[in-house]
């Protein structure tokens, strides 16, 4: 490489580390967002607090509340004596769940006959009852099943042998933390690039490097190294947190992974580069760079899955490089992809780097201000 | 006498930077008299805006005493503060509110009385001639009227004591002219007492007492002309048929006995040292008819005297070495019919000059002239909206690379790399320029050495006095021995000492053959200059050779024009004529 170009790249990492302001940015958001998305972002439930209203009092009732008590995912908060008591628990949010057992619950049950339980659910968040409810589904599910066969009555007729592949617990982490990888690496990279030709316009050295004998497309390659450099550095380090600390298997070939990240890393770099060529000031090139980062990330299947979507918004996920990012990043972690399956995740990425690129090289010498 | 408005008494204080201490005061002890104009003038970094922050109870000392109208700032600073007007360099006007919701509110925050303000408007809208633009907004004023609304902000309860720091760096010679007839208006009228720190030494000559700052230090306090009265029979001009002024001022610069020379027009100014006496025929052995003509001494020379005995001399400017191609006197920039439009409006209206090789060419103007605009055309920075120009014969805009290593570029502002030392600066503009090994080895070197700057080496160049700042643009701007140069204000902010060290640089460059471009709006600049356009509003009022510009304002009362006044009578006879 022109050693003209180096000095600029060096530069460039001199300006980024040495001011205290930009040195904050590479080093909080990864601590803060690990925190946040590897602690507290997560899609299972736990310790959902339940109240047991139990008119029962007999055995068979007593096992069935052992087992929800029992769950990790539920914690039972209160034992109600009457009817009234369970509106108040709900209303307050003190409970998500009221598990009511008849008075006759365990005699029907001794006498062969089936009995009926009721579940009294808060429905404001409707996903959390949905998944509260299908947790308790599944203690039912083995209760009835223990029960019979300890009491010698036929099995149930259909019985569901469930295994999940890829995710043998369905541990929610496993899905989330790989995104993690993208998500990070997308804020960071976008916000030092934003920054970048901002910051020069701003102080006005943009115009002391125009003139110098550095062409456009130098200077921009000058500006992207340091964005490729830190993106993978920032990227290392949480795809080694999420083997080494959250014990997230790597499965696939991590030459195939950073191949993806490289293709993904020249198109973040490349958008903020272009948002850098339009800003004027640093302010504005922070607020180009969230106003793409939010829909970014929302449309990239990060959580909510890209098939849910409406199909006209389905279209616009396909010019969000974090989008094909995800795929790969989770195919190789949790499936074991190679080069060969990710092909169709690497070229739009690779279209989407090289015209934004593009446009910002051209926007350096054009934007008028 | 009456007692003082303001005294500070062994008044120090001193800040970090960057990790080290810097004493900005150093001891200071004046006394400013009332009810009468004082001007507070040094070099940067003397200590200036310190010490009217410190007057107006914004800072406190580290040690000493600061007394205003009689209250001690330590025991009452809010007592101060509401007594005292000051008007910071960079006032704080609200871009986005007109001019009378600036005026409410500056109006509300000093507490005047609704009952008052319908009087005081009016006298104050009417001194600065804002009264039309009541409505428009602060942002779209012009850099003179701004200054002159924060003037009138300051003003709307008038203060017993008013400061102002460097109120006029950046103004328009009509407003600069404006803004001190509304200074001695409240003087004369409201028997305020005037504190005043300002760059330029006309204005200094202009109060009714001067106090001397240098490096935190009282030089002296006296009245203008008592500071010259040691200069009477040491100041001379001197003027010798065939010899530039340029080229005989930088011969008369290195001559011992001579403490400053001066480019005056076509004449040198000189200054000489106590009990020397200067000999044309020693000083220019070569030209038996050169004559000295004794001038009396002005402020300026006592000034530059002054620093200059304090300083110890000044080392000439490095040797600059240029590979020139072409012959003195080719034509290097072409500019014809040029014009920029931004929207509807045109801030450069079609002008034409050409810059010959060597030439030291000055664009003149207010700010918002259209000179910056035409500079960053002819730099490429920008594209032209029509016309054609032309730099060494490309157009910068579409020419490759190599072009553009043929220029050197210092920008307005200062424009390096503030989080990065000195010398990281200069390395990046060394690489960025294609110097490699051993010419890079010794371009750094020089300068290191030619600009001083070996002690700054490792200090980071936004922490840098104002002065080396620019020495250290100046340098970076160097670095690839460029043969045309495009130096954009690059004396504004700078005090007198490094204005001449620039242009002592800037002449020995053209000397050998370097074209220099250069825009300025101190007016006396314009003498270093071989020729000259004078622009307003995007258009050329006057070009020529600076002698040529200053006859056409002679008349019978003023017949040694200024430049200063030379552009007034421009710009009067063109509002007269539309």
């Amino acid at each position: 490489m022109p050693w003209h170009i180096l000095a600029l790249a060096l530069k460039e990492f001199r300006a980024l580390l040495r001011d205290p302001r930009s040195r904050i940015v590479l080093i909080g958001p990864p601590i803060a967002q690990l925190i946040v998305f590897g602690y507290a972002a997560t899609f299972d439930l736990n310790h959902v607090p339940v109240a047991i209203y139990d008119e029962d009092a007999g055995g068979a009732g007593r096992e069935l509340i052992a087992r929800v008590a029992g769950s990790p995912h539920f914690e039972v908060v209160a034992r109600l004596t009457r009817e009234a008591g369970i509106a108040p628990l709900i209303d307050d949010k003190a409970v998500l769940l009221v598990l009511h057992l008849g008075p006759r619950f365990s005699a029907d049950l001794q006498r062969g006959a089936s009995a009926p339980l009721q579940a009294i659910l808060d429905g404001r968040n409707s996903n959390t009852a949905m998944l509260a409810l299908s947790y308790l589904r599944t203690i039912l599910l083995d209760f009835n099943r223990d029960w019979a066969a300890r009491h010698g009555r036929p099995a149930p007729p259909a019985v569901l042998q469930m295994r999940a592949w890829y995710n043998a617990d369905l541990d929610s982490h496993w899905f989330i933390i790989p995104g993690i990888v993208g998500l990070l690496t997308l804020v960071v990279t976008l916000v030092v690039t934003a920054l970048s030709v901002a910051r020069e316009r701003e102080q006005g050295t943009f115009d002391q490097l125009l003139v110098t004998p550095l062409r456009p497309v130098e200077i921009l390659i000058g500006k992207a190294l340091p964005g490729m450099v830190i993106g993978t550095l920032e990227a290392t380090f949480i795809i080694v947190l999420a083997v080494l600390w959250f014990g997230i298997p790597l499965r696939g070939d991590p030459g195939a992974l950073y191949a993806g990240l490289s293709l993904f890393l020249l198109s973040a770099v490349g958008i903020g580069l272009m948002i850098s060529a339009i800003a004027v000031t640093q302010q504005q090139a922070v607020l180009g760079a969230f106003l793409f980062l939010v829909p970014a990330v929302i449309l990239s299947g990060f959580a909510t899955p890209i098939a849910n979507m409406p199909e006209v918004v389905q279209w616009i996920t396909y010019l969000d490089p974090l989008r094909y990012f995800l795929i790969v990043v989770r195919g190789v972690f949790l499936e074991g992809d190679g080069y060969a399956l990710l092909l169709d995740q690497y070229w739009p990425m690779a279209i989407i780097g090289g015209l934004s690129l593009a446009t910002a090289g051209w926007l350096f010498r054009h934007r008028m201000y | 006498m009456a007692a003082a408005a303001l005294t500070l008494d062994g008044v120090r204080k001193g800040f970090t930077r960057g990790g080290r201490r810097v004493s900005a005061l150093d001891g200071v002890s004046i006394a400013v008299r009332p009810g009468r104009v004082t001007g507070l003038i040094g070099p940067d970094g003397a200590g200036k805006t310190t010490l009217m922050r410190l007057a107006a109870g914004i800072l406190g000392p580290d040690a000493g005493r600061i007394e205003v109208l009689g209250i001690d700032v330590a025991e009452d600073p809010l007592a101060v503060q509401s007594a005292v007007g000051y008007m910071p360099q960079r006032f704080g006007l609200y871009e986005d509110l007109s001019v009378q919701e600036n005026l409410d509110l500056y109006a509300d925050l000093q507490g005047v009385p609704r009952a008052a303000r319908r009087a005081r408007y009016d006298e104050l809208m009417r001194m600065t001639g804002l009264a039309p633009f009541t409505r428009r907004l602060a942002g779209r004023l012009s850099g003179g009227m701004k200054q002159k609304l924060g003037l009138a902000c300051t003003l709307v309860r008038p203060p017993r004591l008013l400061l102002l720091d460097e109120p006029t760096v950046g103004v328009d010679p009509v407003s600069r002219r404006e803004l001190w007839a509304i200074v001695y208006a409240q003087v004369r009228e409201a028997g305020m007492t005037v504190l005043l720190s300002t760059a330029y030494l006309d204005e200094a000559a202009r109060c009714a007492e001067v106090i001397l700052l240098h490096q935190g230090r009282v030089l002296g306090q006296e009245a203008p002309a008592a500071f010259s009265g040691p200069l009477a029979g040491r100041t001379f001009e001197m003027r010798v048929e065939g010899i530039p002024a340029r080229r005989l001022q930088a011969r008369l610069a290195d001559v011992a006995g001579i403490v400053d020379a001066l480019v005056a027009g076509d004449r040198v100014r000189i200054v000489t040292a106590p009990g020397f006496v200067p000999d044309p025929a020693r000083l220019l052995p070569d030209h038996p008819e050169a004559r000295l003509q004794p001038v009396p001494p002005d402020f300026e020379d006592a000034f530059i005297a002054r620093l200059k005995d304090h300083d110890g001399h000044h080392r000439p400017p490095p040797q600059v070495t240029v590979k020139v191609s072409g012959s003195a006197g080719d034509e290097v920039i072409r500019v014809e019919g040029l014009e920029r439009r931004f929207g509807d409006f045109r801030a450069v209206k079609g002008i034409s000059f050409r810059v010959r090789r060597g030439e030291i060419f000055g664009l003149l103007g207010a700010n918002g002239a259209g000179k910056t605009t035409t500079f960053r055309m002819l730099c490429g920075l920008l594209p032209a909206s029509g016309g054609e120009l032309a730099v060494a014969g490309h157009d910068l805009r579409r020419s490759g690379a190599q072009a553009r290593a043929r220029i050197g570029y210092m920008a307005q502002r200062f424009s390096l790399y503030a989080n990065l030392t000195v010398m990281q600066n200069l390395a990046f503009f060394a690489a960025a320029y294609g110097l490699r090994r051993q010419r890079r080895r010794e371009r750094l070197r020089w300068a290191l050495e030619g600009f001083e700057l070996g002690a700054y080496r490792d200090v980071n160049a936004g922490l840098l006095p104002l002065g080396y700042k620019q020495r250290l643009a100046f340098a970076a701007a160097l670095m690839h021995q460029p043969e045309i140069l495009f130096l954009d204000e690059p004396t504004s902010g700078v005090d007198p000492l490094a204005r001449r060290e620039f242009w002592a640089r800037t002449n020995a460059l053209a000397e050998a053959g370097v074209t220099a471009l250069v825009t300025t709006h101190f007016m006396e600049e314009a003498n270093y200059c071989d020729r000259l356009v004078i622009m307003a509003e995007g258009e050329i009022l006057a070009a020529g050779r600076p002698y040529e510009i200053r006859q056409r304002a002679r008349t019978v009362e003023n017949p040694e024009p200024t430049m200063e006044d030379a552009f007034i009578a421009l710009v009067q006879g063109r509002e007269a004529a539309s």
